[in-house]
């Protein structure tokens, strides 16, 4: 076995773990972005270009974990492996996964790099697609290899699950009373006010 | 010589949902009533301001803000 | 063009003499002869034209014109459909469920006409659910197609009790199975409206005049009314005294034939007499208020009205009585306007919202005086939601509250005083009284 080849392997694992955070990070800040929200010292088009920039950073580390595990001899993973899902030799159902979130980070990438052309409706529809993507990711992490179940990194795992869901939460309970149910409560409201004003 | 027609900026109010990043983004042309909801100038989109409104209509979150030939 | 019929000489034109409803069938074809079909798409259109025949939904919009609009549509390969609008959202205007209730064989001749001249093979006839018995009406259309008078499927759909379910691109919405809430434009649904197709609305109103200019001619037609405003509108005439008439009329009659304006005073100056009137509500509740003495020079025509703010709209005129006051009139409604916005834009559904409350402060006096600041505030909310929503319900809304603090001037100085010098305050303009809930909008 060349070092060069386990180093890829590392390699593979490290990357892995950063595209967890990233995609993390970048699901966190969507739902920031939906329910309207700014981040401290950033004016409000920041919240939207960190959303995209780190999920274009994710996709770069995305391909370096992919092609790292492909190149690499210690385990064989084909390119099409990566691709395609469940045709793998190597653990093909952890690893069949990992190739359904990343056909799914593709549709959302792509949908989103030409969101203007392709109409409001269809880029959100596409766009859901986030929803079910970054699970999948998950599993694939956890389900792979050891490291995300063991130590400091078992610990980053269940956090970014739990963040996810409470930010998931959140955004529902956001959603509960738009549009005309605004209508009469915003009317009684103002009726308060305005007699408050005599 | 032929005259490019003028583009305009052009909200869809059903799918604003008041971000207010255009108007961050274009303070030129947008800006945000008291409701928070944008207030787009009807005149055309001057030519030294078209590469920053096309990338305002792209980063809309709720793609709500066109540009049109109008 | 047919000419075994006699050319009615009479005055009415939609409306049966009272008491004598056009109901059956036979007896509509016998008085009016059968529908003139042409034999073909188009060929009625400059019929129309010439008629100089405009909308009698409110928008007074050319129909000849909009039939081209639809017929074009069909001609790249579309496939048109008819929608005759029944739902008269407007809670005071009665003539489309009248004319459906008394001439509705009218109303589905021109439905068939409009079908032919667009290259339709279906239609469908958009009512109020709570306007009308929906079964007998689909009896009736069952009569027409089983002795084939029918040539195209006539399909009723319910229409909820809103507002704002007779706006074209909310019908159009119910109409494809979804809720009657407008959408943004364009498309404008003569390109893709019901199902993605291209789509004629009319008013019933408008296709009952349809279907006898397709008998009798474009010349008949302009032999009332004026050159520029021609034929008849029917109207619903809300009096002083509380009596609610509908008549048809030709247009560009004065408007002291069709309401009540003597014993009026000049701008409320104190009158209670409740015999008379100080001021007129032109063109329902996105239409204007006009002092009383203004509205006795005018007549029914939008040369006249547009000059003053107004318009004819779908004919809804109601004469405030001179011991009502006009501002708390005004708030009732304003507030059912803004309960009635689809709450879809943002401007609409927080603008709305504060001018009926602001305005309900200015006309609730009897409780205190209000703020002074509170005209500007209804002034700055009303140009904050002008031209800012997907549909006209703002603007309209905005319109109707205007004319208020032009045509009441006076009360509103009494009121920021802190008395109103009107005794009666009991509702006189109708607004819906259901509760309004979000299964509403189906």
């Amino acid at each position: 076995m060349h070092s060069s080849s386990i180093a890829l392997w590392y390699a593979s694992r490290a990357t892995g773990v950063v595209c967890l955070v990233l995609t993390t990070t970048v699901v966190l800040l969507g739902l920031l972005v939906s329910r309207q929200r700014r981040l401290p010292g950033l004016p409000r088009f920041g919240v939207v270009h960190l959303h995209r920039y780190l999920s274009l950073l994710a996709v770069g580390f995305v391909s370096v974990h992919i092609l790292t595990a492909v190149v690499d001899s210690y385990v064989s993973i084909s390119v099409a492996a990566a691709i395609i899902p469940f045709v793998s030799s190597y653990k093909p159902l952890w690893l069949g996964l990992g190739a359904v979130s990343l056909d799914l980070m593709a549709a959302l990438i792509v949908t989103s790099l030409v969101r203007a052309r392709i109409g409001r409706k269809t880029w959100r529809v596409v766009h859901w697609v986030a929803y079910a993507a970054w699970p999948v990711a998950v599993v694939h992490s956890i389900g792979t290899g050891p490291d995300l179940r063991h130590g400091p990194l078992l610990w980053l795992s269940v956090s970014s699950v739990l963040a996810v869901i409470a930010a998931i939460a959140w955004r529902v309970a956001g959603s509960l009373g738009s549009g005309a149910r605004l209508v009469p409560e915003l009317l009684a409201t103002h009726e308060r006010i305005e007699a408050a004003r005599r | 010589m032929s005259a490019k027609p003028a583009i305009r900026l052009l909200v869809n109010p059903i799918a604003c949902c008041g971000h207010g990043v255009c108007a961050e983004l274009l303070p030129e042309l947008i800006a945000l009533d008291e409701w928070g909801y944008p207030l787009v100038s009807d005149k055309p989109v001057p030519a030294n301001l078209a590469k920053q409104a096309r990338r305002t209509v792209t980063d809309c979150p709720a793609l709500a803000l066109l540009l049109t030939e109008r | 063009m047919s000419t075994t019929v006699d050319l009615p000489r009479r005055k009415l034109r939609l409306l049966p003499p009272p008491g004598q409803p056009a109901i059956d069938v036979a007896e509509h074809l016998a008085r009016h002869g059968p529908l003139p079909y042409r034999g073909g798409h188009g060929l009625l259109i400059d019929d129309v034209q010439a008629s100089g025949l405009t909308g009698r939904g409110g928008a007074a919009f050319p129909v000849h014109r909009k039939l081209t609009a639809v017929h074009r549509g069909h001609v790249a390969a579309g496939r048109p459909i008819v929608v005759a609008n029944g739902a008269e959202g407007e809670p005071a205007s009665a003539k489309d469920k009248s004319l459906l209730l008394l001439a509705p064989h009218l109303v589905l001749d021109g439905i068939q006409l409009a079908a032919e001249a667009v290259g339709a093979d279906d239609a469908v006839l958009y009512v109020g659910i709570d306007k009308l018995n929906l079964s007998w009406l689909a009896g009736l259309i069952t009569q027409r197609r089983a002795a084939g008078i029918d040539r195209v499927p006539v399909r009723l759909v319910a229409a909820p009790p809103r507002f704002i379910a007779g706006q074209e691109s909310a019908l159009a919405s119910r109409i494809s199975g979804k809720r009657a809430l407008p959408a943004f434009t364009p498309p404008r649904v003569y390109q893709r409206g019901v199902d993605g197709r291209p789509t004629l609305v009319q008013n019933v109103e408008t296709l009952a005049h349809l279907s006898l200019i397709g008998r009798y001619g474009p010349s008949w037609f302009r032999a009332v009314g004026t050159p520029d405003e021609p034929g008849t509108a029917i109207c619903t005439l809300r009096q002083a005294d509380g009596r609610v008439d509908l008549t048809e009329v030709p247009l560009g009659i004065p408007l002291t034939s069709l309401l009540d304006l003597s014993q009026c005073t000049a701008g409320g100056s104190g009158g209670s007499s409740p015999l008379g009137c100080t001021a007129v509500l032109v063109g329902g509740y996105h239409g204007a208020w006009l002092p009383a003495g203004t509205a006795a020079e005018l007549t029914l025509s939008n040369a006249d009205l547009r000059s003053h703010g107004a318009s004819v709209g779908a004919c809804v005129l109601a004469a405030l009585p001179a011991d009502r006051c006009g501002l708390r009139e005004t708030a009732r409604v304003a507030r059912y306007l803004a309960l009635e916005s689809a709450g879809q834009c943002g401007p609409c559904r927080n603008g709305l919202p504060r001018i009926a409350a602001g305005f309900a402060e200015l006309a609730m006096v009897p409780q205190g005086r209000p703020d002074p600041e509170l005209i500007a505030d209804v002034r700055r909310w009303a140009a904050l939601v002008e031209r800012r929503g997907a549909c006209a319900h703002p603007d309209g809304t905005v319109r109707f509250v205007a004319s208020a603090l032009r045509t009441f001037g006076a009360e509103v100085g009494s009121h920021l005083r802190g008395h109103c010098t009107k005794p009666n305050q009991r509702p006189f303009l109708p607004v819906s009284a259901e509760p309004i809930t979000e299964k509403d909008w189906w």
